[in-house]
């Protein structure tokens, strides 16, 4: 499902205007890093996609919906946005309940929700934590349970807002493992987020903003690889990136593997 | 000399059968800058509630072993007493801040006006520490209308102008951008310079590598290693254990692994890594 956004600018009812005409067009199936420093409006933007905000002027398409013209809950068969603190999103009485909340509300019949939840839990290495009540989980394991609950709605693009903040490698290494099977799915994923070495070594696309503005948009080696215009929006290029740098290699390094290919030379 | 002094500290929640704090000993010097890593649910935050006294005073629990810090004993102490030494930024600011007041300037002055501080004095030090970590443009503004970012400097400077000799702060830089980071941690390195001790639990290793005098790598409630950055943070016993590790030192041992890096010691800084690299490029 493609996601085309037009000149879109948004200002907050405190006359804040933390858009200022952004365009953009994501194909189906990509995997975009949105990072900027704070305040640079990523949380304005990707809010625009399930409709919890609406343009000031310009326009938010995904697919053939206008954003305007369909309520949250409609876009949410369509994007579903997991939040960066899982406690302003988690409710239910147990993880079971909680992932299974999406599906039923979309509409699925009991054996597809099952199903669909079935899948989300086993994704996200819940399957033995059905019964548990979220609050008993610890911050690590109710991240995967906010997660969870968005992917059993199966929708076609999926936004996470800050996915590491607050997480340990063990976990970083899980919602990796998420992001790739998503992709592999063919899924939409766009991410917010401040951890630059993560985005490096899971998107494809980075878009870098700033003060509601988009300032690079590209391929993830090529938008990194501008360590001039990425610290005008408080963004360090990834530490593998800053190491190639340094040791001259022409080529710009995102990744382990290309750091080894390119020591080797 | 020693101003915490953690003897085989013991510690369970309560409700619960596992100890979250095993037999801890430790022993931080006056004006050490330490850093406590570790997995989720190592035992960070519960350590930092120990020597902030909110365990056992807050959490109750059973606490066994002896916690000092700036000569007092935890048992012995009310929670008034030991915040006059010891200053706790949560890792949620949104826990921290009071609720009480409509200003950030207000906001920073509620620990002092509990302390009994004059007027003059309070401006005096609210201003001074605004101006360190560099909240001076958000006097005027609601703690609650801040971002995530701006809401945890304004809990680093509610500490700070309590003028604590022990500051310990729970990942205070989990929602600022880079740059926001680089600069807190150039505040709390300040603060370790002018002799305040610094016991700060974070993820960030890249930072730790940089700043940091000591490294403390808890796991399941208890101690692994304890010394000094550049052990500490390329000992194998780290990413066996789900901690996490910073780039340089893992692009090393890869390329140990290879052959393409012979230096004995792996690097845990850019500038290290760099230097490694190249003296194997020169060979």
């Amino acid at each position: 499902m493609n996601i085309e956004i037009k000149d879109l600018h948004f200002t907050y009812p405190t006359g804040l205007e933390a858009l200022r005409g952004i365009s953009l067009s994501i194909e189906p199936g990509e995997q975009v890093a949105i990072v900027g420093q704070n305040g640079a409006g990523k949380t304005t933007l990707v809010k625009h996609l399930n409709g919890l905000l609406q343009p000031t002027r310009g326009q938010v398409l995904i697919g053939d919906w206008d954003t305007t013209k369909y309520s949250v809950a409609k876009l949410a068969s369509r994007v579903g946005y997991v939040f960066q603190n899982p406690d302003e999103q988690l409710f239910s009485k147990n993880v079971g309940a909680e992932v299974a909340f999406g599906p039923r509300n979309l509409g699925y019949n009991g054996d597809q929700a099952q199903a669909l939840v079935k899948d989300a839990l086993a994704l996200t290495e819940l399957s033995n934590k059905t019964e548990t009540n979220p609050y008993d989980l610890s911050a690590t394991w109710r991240k995967m349970v906010a997660i969870a609950s968005i992917i059993s709605m199966d929708t076609a693009i999926v936004i996470f807002d800050e996915p590491t903040t607050g997480q340990d490698a063990v976990n970083i290494a899980r919602i990796a493992n998420v992001i790739a099977e998503l992709r592999k799915r063919g899924k939409t994923v766009i991410t917010i987020s401040h951890d630059i070495d993560f985005c490096a070594e899971n998107f494809g696309r980075v878009i870098a903003m700033s003060q509601g503005k988009i300032l690079l948009d590209g391929k993830t080696n090529d938008v990194l690889g501008q360590e001039e215009i990425l610290t005008t929006t408080y963004v360090d290029p990834p530490q593998l990136t800053r190491l190639g740098k340094r040791l001259g290699f022409n080529k710009t390094v995102k990744n382990q593997e290309e750091f080894l290919a390119a020591l080797k030379k | 000399m020693a101003i915490v002094n953690l003897q085989n500290v013991t510690y369970k929640y309560p409700l619960t059968d596992s100890p979250a704090l095993q037999n801890i000993n430790l022993q931080v010097n006056e004006g050490e800058f330490v850093a406590i890593i570790g997995p989720n649910g190592a035992g960070k935050s519960t350590l930092c509630y120990t020597l902030a006294g909110f365990v056992p005073h807050f959490f109750k629990g059973e606490l066994t072993g002896t916690v000092e810090v700036a000569g007092g004993e935890s048992h012995n102490s009310s929670l008034s007493e030991w915040v006059l030494n010891v200053g706790l930024a949560f890792q949620n600011p949104f826990n921290q801040i009071s609720g009480a007041k409509y200003t950030v300037f207000e906001e920073l002055a509620f620990g002092l006006e509990n302390i009994g501080i004059p007027r003059q004095e309070m401006k005096a030090r609210v201003e001074e520490a605004m101006k360190l970590t560099g909240i001076s443009d958000l006097a005027d503004r609601s703690p609650y209308s801040l971002s995530g970012g701006q809401q945890q400097r304004v809990a680093l400077t509610s500490i700070l102008v309590m003028q604590p000799k022990v500051l310990v702060l729970d990942e205070p830089t989990s929602q600022m951008d880079p740059i926001g980071t680089r600069e807190v941690f150039g505040v709390i390195r300040k603060m370790a310079q002018r002799g305040m001790t610094v016991i700060l639990a974070e993820h960030k290793v890249e930072w730790i590598a940089q700043f940091a005098d000591r490294v403390i790598a808890l796991k399941d409630g208890q101690i692994l290693l304890d010394d000094i950055p550049s052990e500490v943070l390329t000992s194998p016993i780290l990413p066996a254990n789900g901690f996490g590790i910073s780039r340089y030192t893992s692009i090393a041992r890869k390329a140990q692994e290879m052959g393409l890096w012979n230096k004995d010691r792996l690097p845990i800084t850019l500038d290290q890594a760099v230097e490694g690299f190249f003296n194997e490029g020169r060979k």
